[in-house]
């Protein structure tokens, strides 16, 4: 039976509306779960300390990957031997979070029997994290994992899990097959995955549209954002049926009773100013369209994407650590995405061949294109410089030219100079 | 256990996304025509097939225990067909093709009392967050606590659509930022504000140095020696406390119980809807810890929330209002006090100051 510890402070999370995680585990806890009891007891000592009580690291893993395990240990063992190893292990979710019970119940079955009980559903990259395990039961979990048909996801100096957003299983929006990429890619690059061989991590993450619901290109090495480059698709009839207040704005998400009002929540809101309604028509001039999905948004049964679709890839996203946070930068405007996925692909090759040649230790590809500069990272790529890759031309004279570029290059003979140019 | 190891196998990726779905998900793939959101946390999306799924969105804790995702495992088959799915900001989905099966659900829902509807449309979703003093080492706040009491407080936010637009919440408990809080419209940000406290008896064995110099963005750490011992020493001057030297040398920890707590970040979006995206910008440089409900925190947020509520436009998100009614005016508004901590001194800094006499007064 699990000891208990008083936890008055994490009792006060037990009030409210929204769903307390300190009645879950402690309902566990009270079933016998001895790790669930004493990390309610130092998560209560944390409160009290303000402090966390986790030492750093630990270099404990699975033979054969370098990654997928995170060593985490106690620092007050002797008070909560429960969490004494709280080890974590990533568990490479299906894309776009879709479940099987019977298959997930595979999971639980093995961490009821072999860790703490307790997991993240799911963590920041977008894994599912099993949360607590001791050394001696990783090898085990991770066997009887793979053996099921689940597998590690990636950590450390490695490619990331890839995640994508519910695309066309349950999206009208997506212009990408959201899923497929994200399993194709997972699938192509394991190696990357389970053995850190970079400067740093790497991440994918795939948006079935602009919306950018998996915040791609805020959180991704790389982000794969659907988009199109032909027309808006209008349905004249339902734009009027909007406009007569027939159906709800914004597809319900301002209230059922919400209306349109055409002038003020899209022609007005539309950034580029390309869109009129004249005479009962919507007419959108598509050439000046940036394709930022407002409109859509808002009249989602008048208004769809273009058929033409692929993908802008934008390069570099990052959080703060090192040298700050980044958002990706377009590289690619538009790139079809098709099954196998092949001239991606060779983007990508040149792109970590590139980082891997030119990365310092715990650099991001985006802080190495800053460090060296994008012109010779679209270089490397075998890419042209095309305005759009830029929000406007630079407005300092310090420009870099190669000798090559200028006539005669570089070498001259300063005595030449001078037959000109008295000193 | 010898033989389960001795028969593991390596590299066979995750269990294929189409084993995951329900019929109806298979049948009506790339075939979606539109959605309605019918109420808060209820979705009916239609097919160009004819056939409609209704999904019933549910708050869920990121941590949560096996018992809980077999209560959710529960409903799922009984109702899902034995399908259900998570979304990317913790909620969980329900999915079910036929009517008649929706208020039974939203009863069973109900029923199970941990289970909230909501998340939809213009409202204060579920939070994005890292794992604060449940598993990290890092940290300067706990994240799930601090989650739950600013949960509680929004909740009427969460499962109602009165909100000019959504309002994306994330948290992450240190400037690692594992939750990627830079583009939020508000974010919940745990900081150190001591400079790393130096053991130097121990730092040469437990760490490179020439690594631990490198780590700092700084240049503020130079080698030293102390007492004898092979160590290092930091301009305090220079540390922006960021921890970095601490994820390489674990010889220098920052957390400290008073010099940690919250700073607020506001008008960050990862959306290209309307405006482009945008990081979110500091509002409150800190805040102390103060579990286990952090009552400043969650008052502050709440006030900004219920400002942003009453003065943006329709569709116009934190930080589009923010931009539109200009940042000195929000500092008015929202009654949270200007410093020079606001004030950027990092690189490109100059490029976030007034070069203009158009302000307000």
């Amino acid at each position: 039976m699990a000891k208990l510890h008083d936890t008055p402070m994490l009792d006060e999370l037990e009030k409210g509306p929204w769903p307390s995680f300190v009645t879950d585990i402690k309902k566990l806890a009270e079933a016998g779960n001895e790790p669930c009891a004493d990390l309610l007891g130092q998560l209560e000592l944390s409160y009290k300390d303000k402090e966390g009580h986790w030492k750093h690291g630990g270099i404990v893993g699975v033979l054969g990957y370098g990654g997928g395990v995170i060593g985490r240990y106690s620092d007050v063992p002797e008070l909560f031997p429960g969490v004494e190893h709280f080890h974590t292990l990533r568990v490479n979710q299906p894309a776009s979070k879709f479940y099987k019970t019977e298959r997930l119940r595979e999971v639980t079955e093995i961490w009821d029997r072999r860790g703490s009980g307790m997991l993240n559903m799911h963590g920041s990259t977008g894994d599912m994290v099993l949360l607590g395990a001791f050394t001696e039961e990783l090898e085990p979990i991770f066997a009887e994992l793979t053996q099921k048909g689940w597998d590690l996801g990636g950590s450390g100096s490695a490619l990331r899990t890839p995640s994508c957003c519910v695309g066309k299983a349950r999206c009208e929006y997506a212009c990408i097959d959201t899923q497929d990429i994200c399993y194709n890619l997972t699938m192509e690059f394991q190696d990357e995955m389970h053995r850190p061989a970079w400067p740093y991590k790497f991440k994918f993450k795939v948006d079935g549209c602009p919306n950018c619901c998996v915040a791609s290109l805020a959180r991704s090495d790389c982000a794969i954002i659907g988009t199109w480059r032909d027309d808006i698709r209008i349905d004249q009839e339902k734009v009027a049926a909007y406009v007569a207040g027939d159906i709800a704005a914004n597809g319900g998400g301002h209230g059922l009773d919400d209306k349109v009002d055409i002038k003020a929540d899209v022609i007005d809101l539309c950034p580029t100013g390309c869109m009129f309604y004249e005479d009962g028509k919507l007419t959108i001039n598509n050439a000046e369209c940036t394709r930022c999905m407002h409109c859509i948004n808002v009249m989602p049964q008048a208004l769809r994407p273009g058929l033409d679709k692929g993908a802008s890839i934008l390069i570099g996203a990052k959080a703060p650590i090192l040298d700050g946070a980044q958002m990706g930068s377009l590289i690619i405007p538009f790139i079809k995405m098709e099954e196998p996925y092949d001239e991606f692909k060779e983007f990508v090759e040149k792109m970590w061949d590139w980082w891997d040649e030119n990365g310092k230790n715990r650099e991001r590809i985006g802080e190495c294109i800053q460090r060296l500069g994008l012109s010779a990272f679209i270089e490397a790529c075998d890419l042209d410089p095309i305005p759009q890759m830029v929000k406007e031309p630079r407005s300092n004279p310090y420009i870099f030219y190669k000798e090559d570029e200028v006539p005669g290059g570089f070498e001259r003979d300063i005595s030449d100079y001078r037959k000109k140019h008295a000193r | 256990m010898a033989e389960i190891v001795a028969n593991k196998l390596t590299d066979i990726g995750p269990p294929k996304y189409d084993e995951m779905w329900p019929e109806v998900i298979k049948k009506n793939y790339g075939k979606w025509l539109y959605h309605e959101i019918l109420e808060p946390g209820v979705l009916v999306h239609v097919s160009e097939t004819g056939d409609k799924v209704w999904s019933l969105r549910c708050a869920a804790t990121r941590l949560m225990t096996t018992m809980h995702l077999e209560n959710i495992c529960k409903i799922a088959d009984q109702f899902g067909g034995g399908f259900f799915r998570f979304t990317t900001r913790n909620n969980v989905e329900f999915i079910i093709d036929d009517e008649s099966k929706l208020e039974p659900l939203k009863k069973a829902l109900a029923d199970n009392g941990q289970l909230p509807l909501g998340g939809t449309g213009a409202s204060v979703t579920n939070i994005v967050h890292t794992q604060g003093w449940v598993h990290c080492h890092t940290p300067a706040i706990d994240a799930s606590g601090v989650v739950k009491a600013v949960m509680d407080e929004l909740f009427d936010y969460f499962n109602s659509h009165k909100l000019p637009a959504q309002v994306r919440i994330s948290l992450a408990c240190c400037l690692n930022m594992c939750g990627a809080v830079h583009c939020s419209d508000i974010s919940i940000l745990g900081v150190h504000r001591k400079p790393p406290v130096i053991e130097h008896s121990h730092l040469d064995k437990m760490c490179e140095i020439p690594t631990t110099i490198a780590a700092c963005p700084t240049a503020a750490i130079k080698p030293a020696k102390v007492d004898d011992f092979k160590s290092v020493a930091v301009n305090a001057d220079r540390c922006m406390f960021c921890g970095n030297c601490y994820t390489m040398c674990p010889a220098m920890p920052l957390a400290d119980a008073e010099g940690d707590g919250i700073a607020l970040w506001v008008g960050g979006k990862v959306s290209n809807s309307k405006s482009m995206p945008m990081f979110s910008k500091l509002a409150v440089p800190y805040i102390p810890n103060e579990p286990p409900r952090w009552p400043t925190t969650v008052d502050t947020i709440k006030k900004i929330v219920e400002v942003y509520a009453g003065d943006a436009m329709k569709y116009e998100r934190v930080g589009e209002w923010a931009q539109r009614i200009g940042w000195e005016k929000f500092f008015e508004k929202t009654g949270i006090e200007f410093s020079h901590h606001h004030i950027d001194d990092y690189r490109f800094a100059a490029t976030t100051w007034r070069t203009s006499t158009q302000f307000k007064w």
